[in-house]
């Protein structure tokens, strides 16, 4: 049965890879831009989930993150014309630091209570953009104008060209994978999921806790910072509205019910959670009740989402062959 | 003078509720050590229901104003009480064993069901409570304008809390109550019922979160689905500023947060009044995450 599942599974990813890439060809423009929000949101599930799948941090401020990206790019865009691809590290950056700056205090927080701390953290962003601070953010109407990404000279306009900004995002998206593959099983990787399941351990181990608690706190913030310019040139204008702490909850349950800790879970999730609703646009108004329902069920049921990661493995020959290290 | 007096009575009132929606807060953590992120759509819940008790049971017209308004609240607290001991069952009970993040998350859950049970029930829009059911006169204390629709809120909870707080230091419950919030497994072997604890919890929490919805619905005429969040919120950071677990910290905690909020969104900025309460939220944890009258769950944050 094992051994099964096992040949499966290949062949099923390269089919469901094939698949997403040909789909533009075939759906409409509509569906198209259906499946960028589904990459969009897989991007910052895959972001959030260093953060609380690896990490095992409840963070439910990620929004927060997203928005500083987005807000960076949007402000030296519309201010000095710098082409928004240029300002995705700048974006990531910016990010990045905020995090630094806010994580540092609040990182040895227990779980239940960082979650709490992470929401604070959201709306104070949020309302902070509401009343313009610096008197940059433009307030609650947001900022209109942003250039949109332009690749060698071709312009990607998200909005009425979908397919063309689908590319864009699915190789940001093959990227991000890639190397998010590569932390998984990198030390680094290795130490935070040590130290999520056991922090007590971990530390007697010689892992310093904290200090990988916000490495991936900043790795996470750099990732979502980076995936606000997609958006925030995909939209072309951005307002606090869109970065409310609802959106923080959607990520959250991208990881939770797609499976924390596993590329794939996420992914699935950010499938589920964007895509289902717009099959069934007649059940649109019970949206956040099943979704609601379904955290509700899944940690009665399965707290481990639908698809968890696999426990690592040290086959003895492999060992042997210095194939897999310790 | 007349403003900061004015502020601080409207915060003194304001605090009155957040307290008492803390109470749910900290009673469910001291026994269960679990963050019920759903007690704010409870509140909810309270306010909506009793907006609709009032508007289809015409009580207020029967046997006067104040008395039917009492015998409203009271009912709204019954039946938020009983929604309590069903999410009870429904979202924490299966989960009692589970991890304490489990729990969490199904708080969550059952947060986002309740409140757009409440959307799908009353539709979206800002529903508003009827006026001119309680005295809007206005007495002067030291000269300074006191509305007595202000006292009245105070006074109401105020009551509510000494009422609590002599239930759970005097009566033979409150210290079943406090012993299982003390040591479960001791209290099991003690003879305590701790599932019938558990279920009370639930009850008097949600009854008394139940009655700050009315309140709010008097206080400032108009209810909205999503209100439970950010008065949630509020009334937790009341509860950590007290000291979680700890009943009248939470009491102090509401009080305090209501007067720094409406002298903080006067003098600082009225743009930021929301923020406020969270900068104290996070400022609180880092500082001194054990609150001011100490937690009294024995355990590292």
């Amino acid at each position: 049965m094992k051994l099964a599942a096992g040949r499966i599974k290949k062949p099923a990813y390269g089919a469901i890879i094939l698949l997403w890439m040909i789909a533009p060809l075939f759906i409409g423009k509509y569906w198209t831009d259906v499946l960028n929000n589904v990459a969009i949101y897989a991007l910052l599930g895959l972001s959030l989930n260093i953060i609380l799948g690896y990490g095992g941090m409840f963070h439910m401020g990620h929004a927060a993150f997203y928005a500083v990206g987005a807000y960076t790019t949007a402000i030296i865009n519309t201010a000095w014309g710098v082409p928004v691809l240029w300002l995705m590290p700048a974006a990531g950056l910016a990010a990045g630091l905020f995090a630094l700056v806010v994580a540092r205090p609040i990182i040895h927080l227990r779980g239940d209570y960082l979650l709490i701390v992470t929401i604070g953290m959201v709306e104070i962003v949020r309302i902070a953009l509401i009343n313009n601070v610096f008197g940059i953010t433009g307030g609650a109407n947001g900022i209109f104008g942003i250039d949109s990404p332009s690749v060698f000279g071709f312009q990607i306009n998200g909005i009425v060209a979908p397919a063309h900004y689908f590319y864009l995002v699915t190789a940001f998206l093959a990227i991000t994978i890639v190397l998010f593959y590569l932390l998984e099983n990198s030390r680094f990787g290795r130490a935070l999921k040590f130290l999520c399941s056991d922090e007590v351990a971990a530390e007697g181990s010689g892992i310093n806790t904290a200090g990988y608690k916000l490495a991936a706190f900043v790795i996470g913030a750099v990732w979502a910072g980076m995936t606000g310019t997609l958006y925030a040139s995909k939209m072309g204008f951005i307002s606090p509205e869109s970065f409310s702490f609802w959106e923080s909850v959607v990520m959250f349950m991208i990881v939770i019910l797609g499976g924390s800790g596993n590329i794939a879970g996420v992914l699935l999730g950010a499938a589920l959670i964007i895509g289902l609703p717009e099959i069934f646009q007649g059940l649109q108004q019970y949206r956040l009740l099943i979704f609601g329902l379904a955290l509700m069920i899944m940690m009665i049921f399965r707290p481990q989402g639908i698809l968890p990661p696999k426990p690592r493995s040290y086959p003895i020959d492999k060992l042997e062959k210095n194939e897999v290290s310790l | 003078m007349e403003q900061f007096f004015t502020q601080l009575t409207n915060g003194l009132a304001v605090g009155g509720i957040y307290a008492l929606i803390a109470l749910g807060y900290t009673m469910v953590y001291g026994v269960l050590k679990l963050i019920n992120f759903a007690h704010g759509d409870l509140f909810t819940i309270g306010a909506y229901l009793g907006l609709t008790l009032l508007t289809s049971l015409a009580l207020t017209d029967h046997i006067g104003g104040l008395a039917g308004v009492l015998l409203l609240a009271v009912m709204a607290m019954g039946l938020v009480g009983i929604i309590g001991i069903l999410l009870d069952r429904a979202a924490y009970k299966p989960l009692r064993t589970s991890p304490r993040l489990s729990a969490v998350v199904s708080a969550l859950g059952a947060s986002i069901v309740l409140s757009n049970t409440v959307m799908l029930v009353y539709g979206p829009s800002t529903r508003v409570y009827p006026q001119g059911l309680l005295p809007s006169q206005v007495f002067y204390i030291f000269g300074l304008p006191v509305p007595v629709m202000r006292f009245v809120i105070l006074a109401a909870s105020i009551v509510l809390m000494i009422g609590l707080y002599v239930f759970i230091q005097r009566t033979k419950i409150g210290t079943a109550i406090r012993a299982a919030a003390i040591d479960q497994d001791a209290a099991r072997l003690m003879g305590i019922n701790v599932d019938r604890v558990i279920m009370l919890v639930f009850f008097i929490g949600p009854a008394l979160g139940g009655a700050a919805g009315v309140m709010v619905g008097l206080y400032y005429g108009q209810i909205t689905f999503t209100m439970g969040w950010t008065y949630g919120l509020k009334a937790f950071t009341a509860a950590i500023l007290g000291g979680i677990g700890n009943i009248p910290g939470a009491m102090v905690g509401g009080l305090l947060l209501g007067v720094i909020e409406a002298l903080g969104a006067t003098y600082i900025s009225m743009a930021w009044k929301d923020a406020i309460a969270f900068f104290v939220l996070i400022l609180i944890l880092i500082v001194r995450p054990t609150g001011l009258l100490g937690e009294r769950v024995a355990e590292k944050i």
